[in-house]
């Protein structure tokens, strides 16, 4: 019964289902790799005693016929996840020793349906970052690997990408500010999906951009995402902007059939110096689309340009209003005061030993563009610019378009480190094809499409109509058929 | 090019109640003054006649009944502060 854990989600529930596996062979199984898996540094609070217990209960349920999909499913939780006695600091030092009195209702919606959590996973500090190189627990490690060096699983949501890929777990949460899903995703040869905004409640989830922020599922394949996702999303009365609609069977629209569909192709999507290998890989997929019944077009996204200053006004922006409520007084750490020193340097010193470099710089950031005399120079305008941007798309759906196709990243995974001396403006820069679907509000799927000529993943990115998540993962199921990517990393670790 | 000077990042810094010491005021506005000019593209946009994005899906915010809901768990609201008496929070003086 060795490598169970290398079962997809939807296997896994089938299995259970049958009754020729038990949920805690699965957990142990899990478990077991995870432990042999410290290298890449994907898991950061374990817990096994947690898992087990679940484990037990949910094979109990499975017994008695009461088995929602997730039941039984060993996953792992983005730390960024408020988890019941659970820490949960959103790898951040200003959050550590935190314990949650409560669950976060994605996870609870996931735990009430039989899922078990194995532990929490790596991600970048306050899920500012593209390579997990922000966390105070140190960086993720992707398990994909061409020659000695270590390279990014991306980020924000890098450990639980790394931990889905290295097969540490089924699937896990993950959460996308600004391509936080998508991009390790694609890094790591796995599946991300984040749905509309209002799709999955935001509570319990620590806020970085409350206007962008949004969870989804990371997983092994599409089916996967579709069986996750169902179990995250619904309304939430103590999430305001959560969105009180039905939440179709996502599962059982993957029917493979795409006939009909028109997909554009953007047109300000082929940026200068995207590597050839990438502009081919976005053609094949066109190709593949249009073999399977579908119709492309080339489209206009006029203000695409823009996306990425407008994100770095208003993401930092609603940062710096939604951090201000760590300051030492009720939770996580208090920086140790000199005599004299009143509330105003408890506050001063307690943000500057616990947050890192970049949550300071983007929290400064925020600040200054908030700030009396820059208020309508900086954020309004990028407020306006967000209008324009979700106009395009608008336009381009009411002429008819049901998806985009575009790359999801401009590279395949860097080394770890490489970046390290570069201008924070070029790490900006790994979120330019995915940061458009947060300003607008979209759904967004990123998914393998093929290796570079290193050996590494390379990722396509579908953008589907709001709230239509279910059409979107038809059109990515059908993808994923036809590239047939199933290369996984070669275990090292 | 934007310019931040030292006393911007020093304000700056102080509105979001972070020390940051002397020495390190020139690569914070350094940054800073990067990451500016990069938002300056913005001003390329026409924006004429344009309302700023308050809400990204057309939905009205859900209203509820305003109802206390839970309440008289103050250990569990106290039990991650680094500093509780008594029952509250508890902080440096404030007023001498």
């Amino acid at each position: 019964m060795s490598d169970l854990n290398k079962l997809t989600l939807a296997e896994a529930r089938d299995r259970l289902r049958a009754g020729d596996v038990t949920s805690v062979a699965l957990t142990e199984a899990c478990l077991t790799a995870i432990d042999g898996a410290d290298q890449l540094n994907a898991f950061v609070h374990k817990t096994p005693d947690l898992a087990l217990e679940r484990a037990k209960a949910a094979d109990a349920r499975i017994q008695q016929g009461d088995a929602p999909a997730m039941c039984g499913i060993p996953v792992g939780i983005k730390d960024l996840f408020c988890t019941e006695g659970v820490a949960s600091q959103a790898a951040s030092g200003i959050l550590n020793g935190f314990r949650p009195e409560y669950e976060s209702t994605v996870s609870a919606q996931l735990r009430d349906a039989g899922a078990v959590m194995l532990g929490k996973l790596n991600m970048d500090e306050f899920a500012m970052g593209s390579s997990n190189e922000t966390s105070v627990y140190g960086n993720a490690v992707n398990p994909w690997k061409v020659d000695a060096r270590n390279l990014t699983p991306g980020g924000s949501s890098g450990g639980s990408a790394a931990a889905v890929a290295a097969d540490l777990c089924l699937a896990a949460t993950g959460t996308d500010t600004g391509g936080s899903i998508r991009q390790p995703a694609a890094f790591t040869g796995t599946v991300g999906i984040k749905p509309t905004y209002g799709r999955c409640s935001r509570w319990g989830i620590v806020a970085f951009a409350s206007s962008l922020d949004q969870a989804g599922p990371m997983t092994k394949t599409v089916r996967d995402a579709a069986i996750m996702l169902q179990a995250m999303c619904g309304h939430d009365p103590k999430d305001s902007t959560s969105a009180d609609l039905p939440v179709p069977d996502f599962e059982a629209m993957l029917t493979g059939d795409i006939r009909g569909k028109t997909i554009g192709i953007p047109r300000e999507y082929r940026i200068d110096g995207m590597p050839a290998e990438i502009a081919a890989l976005w053609a094949q997929g066109a190709d593949m689309l249009r073999d399977a019944g579908a119709k492309i077009v080339d489209i206009s996204l006029p203000h695409t340009k823009y996306a990425l200053p407008a994100y770095y006004v208003i993401a930092p922006a609603e940062a710096s209003s939604n951090l201000a409520r760590y300051d030492g007084v009720r939770y996580g750490h208090r920086a140790k005061l000199a005599a004299g020193d009143g509330i105003t340097q408890m506050y001063e010193k307690t943000r500057a030993e616990g947050f890192g470099a970049e949550v300071q710089r983007r929290v400064m950031i925020g600040t200054y563009v908030l700030s009396a005399g820059f208020y309508d120079a900086y954020y309004n305008r990028a407020r306006k610019v967000r209008s324009l941007i979700k106009r395009d798309f608008d336009t381009v759906f009411a002429d008819g378009i049901d998806a985009i196709l575009t790359p999801a990243t401009p590279s395949a995974a860097f080394g770890l480190g490489e970046m390290a001396n570069a201008d924070p403006v070029q790490m900006y820069l790994n979120d330019v094809f995915t940061v458009t679907v947060n300003l607008a509000g979209l759904p967004g799927i990123a998914l393998p499409a093929g290796l570079d000529a290193q050996g590494l993943p390379l990722g396509l990115q579908l953008i589907g109509r709001p709230w239509e998540e279910g059409e979107l993962l038809k059109t990515a199921h059908v993808l994923e058929g036809v590239a047939g990517f199933v290369s996984k990393p070669a275990k090292w670790w | 090019m934007s310019e931040i000077d030292l006393e911007t990042a020093r304000k700056v810094a102080h509105l979001a109640r972070i020390a940051v010491p002397d020495e390190n005021l020139p690569a914070l506005a350094q940054d800073l003054s990067r990451i500016l000019t990069f938002m300056e593209e913005l001003n390329e946009v026409d924006v004429t006649g344009v309302e700023p994005m308050t809400s990204v899906t057309p939905m009205r915010l859900k209203r509820r009944v305003d109802d206390v809901t839970d309440g008289d768990i103050q250990p569990r609201i106290l039990s991650n502060a680094p500093d509780a008496r008594e029952g509250f929070f508890a902080v440096p003086k404030v007023v001498e």
